[in-house]
């Protein structure tokens, strides 16, 4: 949720931004982990090269992007850390909220460094200059003297302004300004390396060079990674502020003492906090439209899945996940293995509640066949009630692919992109959009039943031999009578029949590897079939009723 | 209350006024019934007593699918939603060929010992409940089904034997097309569908229809005689 948004159309006018960046935040946060000065030599190391140095090691001619060898040569009494990227965002935690009390709606760039809207500030504190002072002073209180802030007019260039080297701590570039102020700076702080190298070799040395080649050319030549990059050398930078959503209301932990072995009573005790947990997403304008249970038993197993909801998860919904979840196919009454002890809700995916509002008309019923349906979904369990979409391949059974209701959005083509995605696996498929051809496949009319297990069925040429294809695909007799089982009760003449139809699949891989003949034929009683011949052993795969 | 149990305690005029409420309660059902008709697929419209499916009611479907799915394809087209209770083996890319919406289908392959439940909650929400009963079902949960679906206006279609519906179909007699003996492949399928409506309400109603013709489509065999000249000639040939 913290990363930028980039918007596709770059030429929105930039917001007037104002970033804070903590210098080496790496190396304060490892220093003050370790519990070491900052002012010793330290240098964060990430796959065997320097993430992030303090200021004495800079000043022995340690840099970022150095190996670690060459380093330690430079600054013989270098102390090196690993970097643990989890542990430095961490430490940035009370930063952030210290942030937030004074100013909502604050965007995590990296760690050690986080945006805001310079508007609401610049207002309170009267002038951009206060509020960054503010800032400033609060994140000293905190431990962090070297503290700086930028404010330009969009987010890069803010961030720009402030990591601009200097003794200054707050530096505002003016609005409308910051086109001028980026002129002057270097092409590698764009951060695309190959892009940079690029340019470096056509001659363009500045982001001021960069940003006079005309807009249409940059998109051309380079894409929509390098007009996004253009826009910010330009200082019409599109990305905007976005606020990051407070960790506490993502998450709901509910903890039992003495730990509980019925399902029922686990779900009435997730029931109040869930309860809580959908309102005080509501009460942040947010739905969650996906979300993680985690079931932790006395015994230390922990349990986890995923679950996603075909719109947004109302509380009793996740009652209904956790208790899916816990019960798997037993019923509600019946006892866990385990007792357990901890039942950790966290939203995966959070959306504004503003996209996800029902309209006034016509929603109505799809409402009520989602809530009809997860109320069979309850009786007969998560993978009970399906979907159906057609997918790849040749046999009418490999045709059909069954999503349990709920697992993929209804409107997103998800489901197809799943089906696509296993039979890319399976075999070619043309580019996305288009069906592709399967050579083998069946003509229609299609078959109306399709047996989830194919039926044994029996074959017979007219002097009660069973009928064989040889290796050549021939018939090794002409099949005149058929029986819907292998006992051969009920036998009956064919009418017609059609076939062999050789199928050979996945012939290159020896365990998955098919060879079959399939038939039509059409009984006495004007019921036709579709039969696979396969090892010598017939079988109805589908029938026509 | 002892009041009512005593002048009813006469037998011949309580037999009497029970028949007569029977027979009123049959006429509001038979109202009710009326007033709200579900589309259908015009080949089967003609075929079906009051001329198209009824919400409310039930329809049994004697041993084909492609039945079940020409009744399903009328009401999916006109965005209602279809419920597939207990039909493992539906043929779910044939149903959609044939004009049901797959966007509009909830599958419940197995239901297992929930059926009843399971049936009835699907007519809570879906507007067809096609359903296979599992073994034999007790009159009790047949009447209990029956009175959810005319509460909740739904159609419900069983493949098999339903006491209580309001019209069983069955095919009678159906010829394979474009198939004959070791070439060509099934392209299409004329049957003789025949249609018994509510016992004691006349002779069973007969059409031929393509089910479906060589375009997946479900129509009425206009001209009976010149096509079946043409390619079944040859399958009659064949059987006989």
């Amino acid at each position: 949720m913290n990363a930028v948004t980039r918007l596709s159309a770059p030429a929105l006018t930039p917001v007037r931004t104002m970033v804070v960046w903590c210098p080496d935040w790496p190396v304060v946060a490892t220093a003050a982990l370790e519990e070491i000065s900052v002012d010793e030599r330290i240098a964060v190391i990430e796959r065997g090269l320097v993430y992030a140095c303090s200021e004495s090691a800079r000043a022995d001619g340690v840099r970022r992007g150095l190996r670690l060898r060459e380093a330690q040569a430079r600054s013989p009494r270098l102390r090196d850390f690993p970097h643990d990227p989890v542990r430095v965002n961490r430490a940035f935690e009370p930063f952030i909220s210290a942030l937030e009390e004074m100013s909502p709606h604050v965007q995590i760039v990296r760690a050690g460094s986080c945006a805001l809207r310079a508007r609401g500030p610049a207002r309170f504190y009267g002038t951009e200059h206060a509020a960054a002072l503010a800032f400033l002073e609060r994140f000293a209180e905190l431990g962090v003297t070297d503290a700086r802030v930028g404010v330009a007019d969009g987010v890069f260039a803010a961030d720009q302004a402030a990591r601009l080297p200097g003794v200054d701590l707050i530096r505002i570039v003016p609005p409308g300004r910051s086109p001028e102020f980026l002129a002057g700076l270097p092409l590698n702080l764009l951060d695309e390396e190959e892009l940079t190298l690029l340019l470096w070799r056509l001659g363009i040395r500045t982001l001021g060079d960069f940003a006079r080649l005309p807009a249409e050319d940059v998109q051309a030549r380079f894409g929509e990674a390098g007009a996004r990059a253009h826009a910010r050398a330009g200082g019409l930078d599109g990305t905007q502020v976005t606020p990051r959503i407070p960790p506490e209301i993502r998450e709901s932990v509910n903890d039992f003492e003495p730990p509980l072995d019925r399902i029922d009573q686990i779900t009435f005790g997730v029931r109040a906090a869930s309860d809580r947990f959908i309102s005080e997403l509501a009460g942040a304008m947010f739905v969650c439209t996906a979300l993680r249970v985690e079931i932790t038993t006395e015994r230390g197993e922990v349990r986890e899945r995923s679950w996603l909801h075909p719109r947004w998860f109302t509380a009793s919904d996740v009652v209904d996940r956790v208790r899916w979840q816990l019960q798997g196919g037993s019923t509600i009454e019946s006892a866990l293995s385990s007792p357990v002890i901890r039942v950790r809700i966290t939203a995966e995916t959070i959306d504004h509640s503003a996209k996800h509002e029902t309209g006034l008309w016509g929603t109505g019923s799809d409402e009520r066949i989602h809530h009809g349906l997860s109320r069979v979904q309850s009786m007969v369990g998560h993978e009970g009630v399906l979907t159906a979409s057609i997918g790849d391949g040749r046999s009418p059974r490999e045709r059909q692919v069954l999503i349990p209701w709920g697992d993929r959005g209804e409107e997103t083509p998800a489901p197809k992109r799943a089906s696509t995605g296993r039979s890319s696996a399976r075999g070619g498929r043309g580019p996305a959009g288009e069906v592709p051809p399967w050579p083998g496949s069946l003509p229609p009319p299609l078959p109306t039943t399709v047996f989830e297990k194919p039926l044994p069925v029996l074959v017979l040429g007219a002097d009660h031999d069973a009928v064989s294809v040889t290796e050549r695909g021939e018939l090794s007799a002409v099949p005149v009578y058929f029986a819907a089982n292998p006992a051969g009760q009920g036998l009956r003449p064919l009418e017609a029949w059609a076939g062999p139809w050789p199928v050979y699949e996945r012939w290159w891989d020896a365990e998955k590897r098919r060879r079959l003949d399939r038939f039509q034929v059409v009984d006495a009683e004007g019921t036709a079939w579709l039969l696979a011949l396969e090892d010598r052993v017939w079988r109805a795969e589908a029938r026509y009723d | 209350m002892t009041d009512a149990a005593l002048t009813l305690s006469s037998p011949a005029p309580a037999g009497e006024e029970i028949r007569v409420l029977q027979s009123r309660i049959r006429e509001m059902q038979a109202t009710k019934l009326d007033t709200r008709a579900v589309p259908t697929h015009p080949s089967l419209a003609s075929l079906l007593p009051g001329g198209s499916l009824r919400a409310g009611a039930a329809y049994s479907v004697q041993s084909s699918t492609a039945l079940v799915m020409a009744l399903m394809a009328g009401p999916s087209a006109e965005g209602l939603w279809c419920g597939v209770v207990g039909l493992p083996d539906f043929g779910v890319e044939a149903a959609s060929r044939f004009g049901v919406d797959l966007a509009r289908l909830a599958l419940v392959p197995h239901p297992g010992e929930e059926w009843l439940t399971v049936t009835a909650a699907m007519a809570d929400v879906v507007a067809v409940v096609v359903t296979r009963a599992p073994g034999r079902v007790s009159p009790s949960s047949m009447a209990r089904l029956q009175a959810r679906i005319r509460q909740r206006d739904a159609t419900l279609i069983v493949l098999g034997d339903w006491p209580q519906s309001e019209a069983t179909l069955r095919i009678t007699e159906s010829s394979w097309s474009g198939i004959g003996v070791g070439h060509g492949h099934l392209a299409g399928r004329q049957a003789m569908v025949s249609v018994t409506a509510r016992a004691g309400s006349g002779r069973p109603r007969r059409a031929r229809l393509w089910l479906p013709d060589g375009d997946e489509l479900f129509r009425p065999v206009h001209e009976p005689p010149q096509l079946t000249d043409v390619r079944p000639r040859a399958l009659h040939e064949v059987a006989g």
